[in-house]
């Protein structure tokens, strides 16, 4: 309401924490009440037309957080606000303007034909008749909906419902869409259909999206940011390469020799991890450049190809999670 | 508010169209449920009749009479139970975590989820009630002033939503509760069976107890006792059969309220 300046902060989180007390048997009789701080004070802002992914360990927090972004948990403190909008307070106003998909449960109608599950949801959010055709027509294309959109829902498979589940909560063009594990249990394909679908719908109409997932590769493909919470806490927000950075990842050197050699040694900076056949793996810190270190091996070394890997993000991740203490182990190629 | 209700009203009737369509998916199923439902409820009279078959009188009330507290309070429940009946669903809706995704629509969650899983089936108890109440209109002793005919689908209506509050109440009660439907289930359905006898083959104290802890005793009792000039066996003041309007007006308000206590202190699933 207050300008340009609300219009840029889309979703706005300060400070919020969900309390939830659990009963606990103590003796026979004896009943103790225990906190459960599912979300901890988490502060962020997320600017129109950004696309973040929001990961964590199961229990983490991710999903309470988005239960309190949607309305559906009334925030212990803090304070919030979508599009505006206090979504506890006026949750069935904020519902026009957002849209959710929860991966692991469907909003279609299990003995319909999809195509009657849009139809509600085009009389329940009073989607005007041309934007609703246009959009129909748009998700059918991308997402391979013809085909589908006379079958009961309760004869798809677990793509394609989730493919219909997506374009439902796109038909009254949300300003934001809330992802909650997008890509569970899909197979390679429709995983890639499911993302090459949000990228084009984000660059088309500006869409925000806030996603969770297990699957890194989604965060990869999809989000140039990145926000990591643990024990209800955000312990990391920012960028991509950041984030391989602030788990001190390291990156691998690839390098195809003419012949079988014994590993490589010698070149300063970098270890040689793994050896098989004429191909070598060596590691090296994230923060250096590959440069020097090729052309050091380049110099010694018959060299017929290289590549450079970055760091495997689940590793960086998982060292995050484990509260910042690095392991040993370099990241092997796997 | 009233745009709130209008909106209410309009999700509830696109989710019935929903449900009643999804219902069809199994045509079969769906006719023998309600042919079976007629049967089972029509079998409940004809109890009544074969006990009158031996006695020519319960409590003081001839078949009749009997038939007019019968059919007023199955045709009160029947509506309600069409309208309001599936919240008692709700409990397991909080346990598998799916009314998340009713909360998620723009509509208000009263209406979604009393609309949730809409049977028209329960048709079959209205019917039943209504050509049992009509029966024993034909048959009563009463003169049928302009009143007292105006009486008897006043009653019945209140009765309704005097029903119709217990569903939401116990509904209410689930968010803490989800294995609580079965209480709620003893005062809708039985109190029902309870009204369709008179108050005087009962227990005092329990007569009491519908009157002023459960307010059921205004479902049919009160005004009935009045309209074929029975004394009340609590011998409370006249006007007290008349309130049944106000009573039903109070209750559905102690709902609503309970309603609202109710989804703020839902809690979700985990995931």
């Amino acid at each position: 309401m207050s300008g340009a300046a609300a219009a840029e902060r889309l979703i706005e989180v300060d400070g919020v924490e969900k309390v939830f007390s659990v009963r606990r048997k103590a003796g026979r009789l004896r009943r103790v009440k225990d906190e459960v701080r599912a979300v901890d004070g988490i502060s962020f802002r997320v600017p129109r037309g950004e696309m973040v992914g929001y990961i964590g360990p199961n229990g983490a927090g991710k999903s309470t957080t988005i239960k309190m972004l949607t309305g559906i948990l009334v925030p212990s403190g803090g304070r919030l606000r979508v599009a505006g909008i206090d979504p506890a307070r006026e949750r069935t106003r904020l519902a026009r303007r957002i849209g959710v998909v929860f991966g692991q449960r469907t909003t279609l109608w299990w003995d319909l034909p999809l195509k009657d599950s849009y139809e509600l949801v085009r009389r329940m959010y009073r989607v005007p008749d041309t934007a609703y055709r246009a959009n129909l027509e748009r998700c059918v294309e991308l997402l391979d909906l013809a085909p589908l959109l006379d079958v009961p829902v309760r004869q798809l498979s677990l793509g394609q419902r989730m493919r219909g589940d997506i374009a439902a909560a796109l038909l009254h063009d949300p300003e934001v869409l809330y992802l909650d594990e997008p890509t569970i249990g899909l197979d390679v394909i429709s995983k890639a259909k499911v993302r090459e679908f949000l990228l084009e719908v984000n660059a088309e109409r500006g869409t925000t999206v806030l996603l969770t997932t297990h699957d890194l590769t989604d965060i990869e493909q999809l989000c140039r940011r990145v926000m990591v919470i643990d024990h209800g806490r955000l312990v990391y927000d920012g960028g991509l390469a950041g984030l391989r950075a602030a788990g001190d990842g390291e990156r691998t050197l690839v390098v195809d020799l003419e012949r079988e050699l014994p590993p490589i040694e010698g070149v300063p900076g970098a270890r040689t991890v793994k050896v098989e056949g004429p191909r070598q793996w060596l590691a090296f810190p994230a923060a250096r450049s590959a440069a020097p270190l090729v052309a050091a091996v380049a110099e010694r070394y018959p060299l017929v190809d290289l590549s450079v890997r970055e760091p495997d993000i689940e590793d960086v991740i998982a060292k995050l999670y484990a509260g910042g203490d690095s392991g040993p182990d370099s990241p092997g190629g796997a | 508010m009233a745009s709130r209700v209008a909106q209410g009203l309009c999700a509830y009737g696109l989710i019935v169209r929903m449900w009643m369509r999804s219902t069809l998916a199994y045509r079969t199923s769906f006719v023998m449920m309600t042919f079976g439902d007629f049967v089972a409820t029509a079998l409940d009279f004809v109890a009544i009749m074969l006990m009158f078959s031996q006695i020519e009188a319960l409590g003081g009330f001839t078949l009749p009479e009997v038939a007019f507290l019968y059919g007023t309070s199955s045709v009160s429940l029947g509506l309600a139970d069409l309208l309001f009946g599936s919240m008692e669903r709700l409990g397991r809706r909080v346990r598998d975590g799916t009314l998340d995704t009713l909360l998620l629509r723009p509509a208000p969650l009263l209406a979604q989820v009393a609309a949730d899983r809409f049977a028209l089936r329960r048709l079959g108890r209205i019917t039943q009630g209504l050509l049992v109440l009509g029966w024993s209109v034909s048959r009563l002793d009463v003169d049928w002033t302009v009143g007292r005919m105006l009486m008897v689908p006043l009653m019945t209506v209140c009765g309704a939503a005097i029903f119709a509050a217990v569903f939401t109440a116990g509904a209410a009660f689930q968010f803490w509760a989800q294995d609580a439907a079965e209480v709620q289930n003893s005062f809708t359905y039985g109190g029902n069976t309870m009204l369709q006898y008179p108050p005087t083959v009962f227990a005092r104290d329990l007569v009491r107890g519908v009157t002023f802890v459960i307010p059921l005793a205004f479902v049919n009792w009160l005004p009935a006792l009045r309209l074929l000039g029975r004394p009340d066996p609590l011998g409370l003041p006249g006007w007290v059969d008349f309130m049944g309007p106000a009573v039903a007006a109070l209750m559905c308000a102690g709902a609503g309220l309970a309603w609202r206590g109710g989804v703020r202190a839902y809690r979700s699933t985990g995931s």
